[in-house]
């Protein structure tokens, strides 16, 4: 199957718009941080981890799913967050801490959690394996044929919890995605330091579900990948693990210092940018037009520059309200 | 004469660890990122150079693989010291905590040792959210065979772990990540002290009184007594001499010297970063009503988290930290001048 007009523009649409965002977070995230950067004082709260690089994992798969369909994400949640729908200006505030969050300040950039599409996420690793395999089994008890996607890092797979979920998966043969964003780096641990096989996506038969590895953050063979395991899941056929190959253009966090990692990494890896090279396919195949695109990139941006400008102005909460939601 | 340096609490783990590496062969490191990284909080600095790979061993994100596994070397003879990146981690392994290394001496009658350092980083106050700014001291110090450490100041932290390391039980080491001096987070002035060359121990279950006063005790420990000991100088000001006590360990828990001063002040103020409910402020109340009913002439006030999830947004995270100004007020109430 390849992908019609509309998919590959919508997928461009949510590459540049999360690239956009994160690339304007890295630097409002250091304002109050300099010269000397503190991590709790400054105009952003708390720890941030962007994903700029990474973008095909979640245009790519997100474009085939609805509302309805459950996404887990990770610590590094806001670019497939934006792919799946999550209210971009709410969501800002949320990271900003401010009244007008998603959680209205009270869980910030690791904790967004947008139900109006389905979108939550977690700081703990793995962990979010398993809710995934329960929204879908929610689905089918109720017999909705939305599915689940489970984002987790190629750090993941080293987590009882991950292997646990994908067996419930595979018993109980339930519609959910497992997406490993590989970029190789868990803070400073290489994947092959810390994981026995090379390609996560063989340990897929152990769970009896199909496997597939994505190379080089190839957008264009991860949505027909993730294309059959959509469709495959909203049919009552079961799940996959669907391992990509992707890029991590900034530190694990931000302010981190990266002694660990090679000089020329980042370099070498921004040759080759997913949103470059989408950028490419699009013109060479003349599906569409240069104007057209540069249309596409403005309005994201705007729309992110509004997102910004909304959290900016959004109130701090009142201190006080810490204390309201543990129960309802 | 020995000589000693200041050093901040992250430099001063990282040596005790050294130390006692270079003493005994069984001892080795292992968690996430504690090789090249040094640990996320520094408290590997300069082990994987010195000791190597084999000994400093960076594990994947897999808690309840390396800490089980942490458990069955210290069983086989080994002296582990395992790093929890933050304690709220404890999460998806505290089985290997609490249900095999808490456990397995008093199943074999003490024939079988568990000699695991399991050290942690703890607490808030740099805006991080529920899931990595929690202090769970007590959800440890509740476990019976645990021993749980969780010092204020690089001095207590370098004889404290070296203690941890020689303990033949499994010991919970809780540093508080903005006591470590990084680079990056701020931490209070008293936390980089003076620190001895050489190797030595701090002893478990002992107090120590950082301030003497007749008026009020306040019990503290890890971030909290820096907050205590901020309150106190306020308190002077307005005629109240308080007493600081730091704990420095949870289990065992030095009841002895809490009595003894709340006998001459009358009054006491427990304040702890930890949950508010169920707690080590409850428990230390408690000790000392239990024992002595009629020393207390005020009512003795605890000083916590709220019993809600560490929230994000700045405002709301200072508002619900036990800090200076919350733990003077306290004192004020209970010596009824405020
Ligand atoms: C259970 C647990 N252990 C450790 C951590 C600390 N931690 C946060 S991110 C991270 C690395 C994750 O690597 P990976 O899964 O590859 O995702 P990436 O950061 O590369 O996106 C670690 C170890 C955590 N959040 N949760």
């Amino acid at each position: 199957m390849s992908a019609t007009k509309d998919d590959l523009l919508w997928m461009y649409a949510a590459m540049v718009k999360a690239r956009y965002y994160e690339d304007t977070m890295a630097t409002v995230y250091m304002e109050g941080k300099k010269p000397k950067f503190d991590i709790g004082a400054g105009l952003v709260p708390g720890e941030m981890h962007l994903a700029a690089g990474q973008e095909p994992c979640a245009a790519g798969v997100c474009v085939h799913l609805r509302n309805d369909d459950t996404v887990t994400a990770p610590h590094r949640p806001h670019h497939v967050a934006i792919a799946k729908g999550v209210d971009l200006n709410r969501m800002t505030a949320e990271i900003f801490g401010r009244v007008d969050g998603l959680g209205g300040g009270r869980g910030g950039h690791m904790h967004l959690f947008d139900p109006a599409v389905n979108f939550v996420c977690s700081g703990i690793i793995a962990e979010g394996a398993p809710p995934a395999v329960g929204a879908a089994l929610g689905a089918r008890m109720n017999g909705r044929d939305a599915i689940a996607v489970s984002y987790v890092g190629e750090g993941a797979p080293n987590q009882g919890g991950f292997h646990e979920a994908l067996n419930l998966a595979g018993v109980w043969q339930l519609p959910v995605v497992f997406i490993i964003e590989d970029n190789s780096w868990g803070i400073s641990v290489p994947k092959s330091k810390s994981t026995a096989v090379a390609d996560n996506a063989i340990r897929a038969p152990g769970y009896a579900m199909p496997g597939v590895r994505i190379e080089n953050n190839d957008v264009l063979t991860l949505y027909d990948a993730a294309a059959d395991a959509v469709a495959r899941a909203r049919a009552g056929q079961g799940p996959t693990l669907i391992e990509v190959e992707t890029y991590r253009y900034y530190g694990h966090f931000q302010g981190d210092p990266e002694i660990y990692r090679p000089k020329d990494e980042v370099k070498g890896l921004k040759a080759k940018d997913p949103i470059d090279r989408l950028y490419h396919y699009l013109m060479d195949n003349q599906i569409t037009d240069s104007s057209d695109l540069e249309a596409i990139a403005q309005r994201c941006r705007e729309e992110v520059d509004a997102a910004y400008a909304f959290a900016r102005k959004s109130p701090e909460p009142a201190p006080e309200a810490a204390l309201e939601h543990v129960f309802v | 004469m020995p000589s000693s340096r200041k050093l901040t609490v992250s430099r001063a783990m990282s040596e005790a660890i050294a130390q006692e590496m270079r003493a005994d062969p069984q001892t080795f490191v292992m968690g996430e990122d504690v090789g090249a990284f040094e640990g996320v909080f520094d408290s590997t600095l300069g082990l994987l150079e010195e000791f190597g790979e084999e000994r400093v061993r960076d594990t994947p994100i897999s808690e309840t693989g390396f800490i089980g596994a942490g458990v069955g070397a210290a069983m086989s003879g080994m002296r582990p010291i395992v790093e929890l990146m933050f304690v709220d981690f404890i999460g998806v392994c505290m089985n290997a905590v609490y249900n095999l290394a808490a456990k397995n001496t008093y199943f074999s009658a003490g024939n079988c040792k568990v000699p695991m350092v399991l050290m942690t980083g703890t607490g808030g106050g740099y805006n991080d959210a529920a899931q990595h700014s929690q202090a769970l001291h007590a959800t440890f110090a509740h476990l019976p065979g645990l021993k749980v450490v969780a010092p204020s100041n690089a001095y207590d932290a370098k004889g404290l772990l070296t203690t941890a390391i020689r303990d033949d039980n499994p010991v919970v080491y809780m540093f508080h990540k903005g006591l470590q001096g990084l680079v990056w987070m701020a931490s209070p002035a008293g936390a980089a002290t003076e620190v001895p060359e050489e190797s030595y121990t701090i002893p478990f279950g002992e107090a120590r009184t950082v301030r003497s006063g007749r008026d009020v005790t306040i019990v503290a420990i890890s971030m909290t007594v820096h907050g205590a000991l901020a309150a106190a100088e306020e308190l002077a000001t307005e005629g109240i001499e308080a007493e600081v006590i730091d704990l420095r360990t949870l289990v065992p828990l030095d009841r002895d010297t809490v009595i003894e001063s709340v006998k001459r002040t009358g009054h006491l103020v427990v304040a702890d970063e930890d949950y508010r409910s169920y707690g080590l402020t409850s428990e230390v109340i408690t000790s000392v009503v239990e024992a002595h009913p009629d020393y207390l002439k005020g009512p003795p006030q605890r000083v916590a988290m709220p019993d809600i999830p560490v929230p994000y947004s700045r405002p709301m995270e200072d508002a619900m930290l036990p800090n200076a100004e919350r733990i003077a007020s306290a004192a004020r109430h209970t010596t009824g001048r405020g």
